[in-house]
């Protein structure tokens, strides 16, 4: 106890500008025995495939010849990446799931951080009972969900094919209806984790807004949301990340209607290239794509993030 | 109620309570849907309200689906509980371990390893699905086990969040006192860390038991053997038959039920675990 750290950071630079040589001996052990099985795994799962599907993308099956040799890896430059993003299928996924994200993002968080808000500042009684029931779904697999769902948008079977100003399973309707169904899924979660950060703002300085004059939702827009931003940037990367792999939700309506295509999002697309049609290369070039998109779109909301949080 | 300000209007007790119950029906009224369907036969199924009662059926459900494929959906059961069982308790040590090296102990490569991490939290499952799907053809365990088991071990997110648990559960004057007493680095982390993260574990073990049972990507592209398939997917396969054969709808219901009871009762179990634990992975 002869250094006190001044913090409960760990202190990288306090450790090697002062060695301790009693422990250098042991140090070297540890780390790796408690580091190595999640590092081999995180290289073996993540960073090889990565690099694989890198490689693939850049060749692809062709009968060289007369074909007699059957086909052959032929390295293609780039042509893969070309011919993912000429083909038409391709970009109506990307506007696909664009316009789901458009959509469904706002409304899920919106709807969550309403009810969080509603949780922390308006209700008492029954806040257990009301944050689990909307919880619950979090709880349904996706494909159960799905499944749920489907029925409930049958007609004859389910009540919503009447109710519901759209056809829920036609051409035009299934985009919403999966709205529907993600939302349902993910909105308690992200209300929880929203209600959860609300908890932490200091009291004291909602009570000053309540001394100053304030409403409730005056104290809300001005105090409480600005506070837990950061919380709310983390749940909007999830979800952006969430909505651009859609997968599940419109596999599971396609086998109960022919409005969801085989390549309707881009997930779908890289399955039927992969495992379907069998062209590894276009569907590697297509993973691809859509890794990089991901990554883009979280970068590009974590640096709005710390714009505005300064 | 015309004169006051729009705030309290707006705000008033029962306009909350509307919406709330709003918000409560939205959530729950499908998985009523779920518990009145799967105690109805085929018949009816497609002749009754959707939340009403028909005749009490769901024994011979429950019956018809055990004995389906000579009882396949034990198997399902069972693998669903091995994968997300086991691959939650093994994948949140790992989880644990490496986030509290990460935290607390200095190494070459520490920071990267972290780095790495991050990044792995925000790669899409579906871009790896297929390079690790051929990957698992070249080391020759596609449809097998460990295609399945060994990927969903991977958690960067547990990683993270048991890095931020082990900053804030951990003190390092205790970890000094321990190594001044001359505990070893392995022993100081079983005896002294270990006790201290164990909400953390629990939580990183509850969310990937869930992630698991959610899992339905993996399972899809690696297995082709009904014998090894988890729930999700061996009903997903029964779902795609039922627009020929009505015969799979109370199946697919049944089974679906049966899926998420668990689930749904350790939600309401473990409650206080769950929402301490979703605090902890949102404010840091």
């Amino acid at each position: 106890m002869t250094v006190v750290a001044p913090s409960g950071e760990p202190t990288a630079s306090k450790r090697s500008t002062g060695p301790q040589p009693r422990r250098r001996g042991r140090l070297r052990l540890a780390p790796l025995v408690l580091a190595a099985p999640f590092a081999l795994l995180l290289t073996g799962t993540v960073l090889v495939p990565i690099g694989y599907a890198l490689y693939l993308s850049l060749f692809t099956e062709r009968l060289t010849g007369l074909g007699f040799a059957g086909p052959q890896e032929v390295f293609v430059w780039l042509a893969n990446y070309a011919e993912v993003l000429g083909d038409p299928a391709f970009l109506t996924s990307l506007v696909n799931v664009a316009v789901y994200a458009l959509v469904h993002v706002p409304l899920m968080l919106g709807c969550a951080l309403v009810l969080a808000l509603l949780l922390d500042g308006a209700v008492k009684r029954l806040r257990q009972m009301w944050s689990l029931m909307v919880f619950l779904p979090y709880a349904v697999p996706g494909v159960i969900a799905g499944l749920i769902w489907s029925y409930l948008f049958s007609p004859g079977i389910g009540p919503l094919n009447d109710v519901l100003p759209w056809n829920p399973l036609g051409a035009d309707g299934v985009l919403p209806s999966i709205v529907v169904m993600a939302t349902w899924q993910w909105m308690g979660y992200n209300m929880i984790i929203f209600y959860t950060a609300l908890r932490t703002v200091p009291r004291d300085v909602l009570e000053a807004a309540k001394v100053d004059g304030a409403g409730p939702i005056r104290t809300a827009l001005s105090i409480k949301v600005p506070m837990i931003r950061p919380t709310i940037f983390v749940a909007l990367v999830f979800t952006v990340i969430g909505s651009l792999q859609l997968f599940t939700e419109p596999l599971i309506l396609s086998s109960f209607t022919n409005s969801v295509t085989s390549t309707w999002t881009p997930s779908l697309y890289v399955y039927e290239a992969a495992f379907i049609t069998n062209d590894y290369g276009r569907a590697a070039a297509a993973s691809l794509v859509l890794a990089i998109a991901s990554a883009v779109l979280s970068a590009l909301v974590m640096r709005l993030s710390t714009r505005r949080a300064r | 109620m015309t004169t006051t300000r729009p705030t309290s209007r707006w705000t008033s007790r029962g306009a909350v309570h509307a919406l709330l119950l709003l918000a409560a029906l939205y959530s729950v009224l499908p998985l009523i849907w779920l518990l009145t369907s799967a105690t109805k036969n085929v018949g009816d199924f497609s002749t009754t309200g959707a939340f009403e009662l028909g005749e009490w059926n769901l024994m011979g459900n429950m019956r018809d689906l055990f004995a389906e494929e000579n009882g396949i959906f034990l198997d399902w059961a069972r693998n669903s509980l091995l994968y997300a069982g086991a691959g939650a308790l093994l994948g949140a040590l790992i989880c644990t371990a490496c986030g509290y090296a990460i935290a607390r102990l200095d190494f070459p490569g520490r920071r990267l390893l972290f780095a790495v991490t991050l990044a792995g939290v925000l790669v899409p499952t579906t871009a790896l699905a297929l390079p690790l799907y051929l990957l698992a053809t070249e080391l020759r365990i596609v449809d097998t086990f460990w295609a399945v088991f060994i990927p969903l071990l991977t958690n960067p997110f547990g990683v993270y969040l048991a890095r931020a648990y082990a900053e804030a559960a951990v003190p390092n004057e205790l970890l000094e006192a321990a190594r001044i007493d001359g505990a070893g680095e392995l022993r100081t982390f079983v005896t002294v860390a270990l006790p201290l993260l164990r909400p953390g574990v629990v939580t990183i073990l509850l969310f990937q038991f869930v992630g698991i049972w959610n899992n339905f990507f993996l399972p899809l592209v690696m297995l082709t053997d009904p014998k090894l398939f988890p729930v999700t997917l061996g009903l997903f396969q029964w779902s795609s038959r039922v627009s020929q054969f009505p015969y799979y709808n109370p199946l697919v219901i049944t089974g679906s039920l049966l899926a998420v009871v668990p689930l749904v009762l350790a939600f309401v179990v473990l409650q206080r675990q769950w929402r301490s634990g979703l605090a902890a992975g949102s404010v840091k």
